[in-house]
């Protein structure tokens, strides 16, 4: 029974290590569960059950991620994806290696969620938008372009000191 | 070869996430139509993510509008099969695009309508209705802040823009009045705690639309009794394209998949 349990428990283990190294389809420079969408890995009779978390509602790289993790994981029997909205995906759940992994290639990881987000509206004004360092030469003199980049979950930015354009992955 | 049209039930819960998710659906398709046209590149980028966001949260909403219907359909057949009746968005969402103006002016007082109820929905008695809202909610308050910097931006800025700010808002004005128009189905879900009647958010979203309104420099303009009946199935002449190009090819190829 003891021997039965260990091997299940390394099984599962054996599975996260595959499930760690799957990389974001849109941003392959960090992996799924850096990026913190990886809620949950469980046993089921004939393989394993894996629950993710969407990132944004309309992200098109939905399916495309459930099919990495299945084709990964291949091998462990039937791969069962639930996708669970709640609690809803939050950038802060990127790990610190993600964050600096994304600074390393020229995405400013975002800050920390606004706690307000969601209790009374408060539009901010353009000029009152707190300065943004430039993940390439990390002068604070950037200006944004426009609140939405390649993907829903990126603000495109330029950096007035070194003119490099750069890319800010939004609080969430 | 036709394929039958599908109907959905009378039941208010499976009503009122229609008439939330025929919002997002409708108003996705309609903002789409820009990418390729944007004034800009990022403005084209801007609107296709938002018009992703909005077709997000429609899947989830019509999903779960099929599953409470219990008649064994899924998003895709809501979205693709019902007739033009049956779909139950305001009329202001299938308005056409028209130019940057209108296309924004619209942006700004949807979102901020769609953050506000979300906000509320967030409180569902229906868990998942709470969870779907719990995305939405972060996504809506970016929509409204960027429809909010373009309404200022062009109230706020040449001869022309302004002038077609103004056209924009006197066109739109009375479609307004359907996003908070009181009936039995939106009584209902508030009774059950299952969503906010939508005339509750009626004072929140007049204080929003002021504010930005000022900053840009434009004035609201005069109140019109005209209240639309998208919410019941009854649509405007614009309705019956925008279906003809959303549904072409599920009509054309039944069952086709991506």
């Amino acid at each position: 029974m003891n021997e039965l349990r260990s091997n299940a428990c390394q099984r599962l283990e054996a599975a996260w290590e595959v499930l760690r190294q799957i990389p974001d389809p849109e941003v392959p420079v960090i992996t799924l569960a850096e990026l913190g969408i990886v809620r949950d890995l469980r046993e089921t009779a004939g393989g394993l059950e894996v629950v993710l978390t969407p990132t944004y509602s309309g992200c098109p790289a939905t399916e495309l991620i459930q099919d990495d993790v299945r084709l990964a994981l291949a091998a462990f029997g039937e791969i069962k994806i639930t996708m669970q909205r709640a609690p809803a995906w939050t950038t802060d759940w990127i790990s610190d290696e993600g964050r600096a992994k994304l600074k390393a290639y020229g995405i400013a990881p975002p800050g920390p969620v606004n706690l307000a987000q969601g209790a009374p509206i408060r539009l901010v004004h353009r000029a009152s938008l707190t300065k943004l360092a430039c993940p390439r030469c990390g002068s604070e003199n950037t200006e944004k372009l426009s609140a939405f980049g390649s993907t829903a979950c990126k603000a495109l930015y330029r950096c007035m000191a070194c003119r490099e354009p750069f890319e800010y992955f939004k609080p969430l | 070869m036709s394929i039958q049209s599908i109907k959905v039930g009378a039941s208010p819960e499976v009503q009122y996430l229609l008439r939330v998710g025929d919002s997002c659906l409708i108003l996705a398709q309609r903002i789409s139509e820009w990418c390729g046209h944007g004034p800009i590149l990022e403005e084209d980028l801007a609107l296709s993510n938002m018009a992703l966001d909005l077709l997000g949260q429609a899947r989830g909403l019509l999903t779960h509008a099929a599953k409470l219907d219990g008649q064994g359909h899924d998003e895709d057949q809501l979205a693709f099969l019902r007739d033009e009746r049956q779909y139950l968005n305001p009329v202001l969402m299938e308005l056409p695009r028209g130019d940057f103006a209108f296309t924004q002016v619209r942006n700004f007082a949807v979102a901020t309508w769609l953050l506000l109820l979300w906000q509320r929905l967030e409180h569902s008695s229906d868990a998942e209705v709470a969870a779907i809202a719990g995305k939405a909610v972060k996504e809506a308050s970016y929509h409204q802040q960027h429809a909010a910097d373009w309404v200022v931006r062009l109230g706020d800025g040449t001869e022309q823009s302004a002038r077609r700010m103004v056209e924009a808002l006197a066109t739109l004005w009375p479609y307004f009045n359907e996003l908070f128009d009181a009936d039995a189905v939106d009584e209902a879900a508030a009774a059950q705690g299952f969503g906010p009647a939508w005339s509750e958010l009626k004072t929140d979203w007049q204080a929003h639309m002021s504010e930005v309104l000022r900053d840009a420099g434009l004035t609201p303009p005069k109140d019109s009794a005209f209240v639309g009946a998208g919410r019941r199935g009854i649509h405007s002449e614009h309705m019956g394209h925008l279906l003809a190009e959303l549904q072409y090819l599920q009509r054309a190829y039944p069952g086709g998949k991506w």
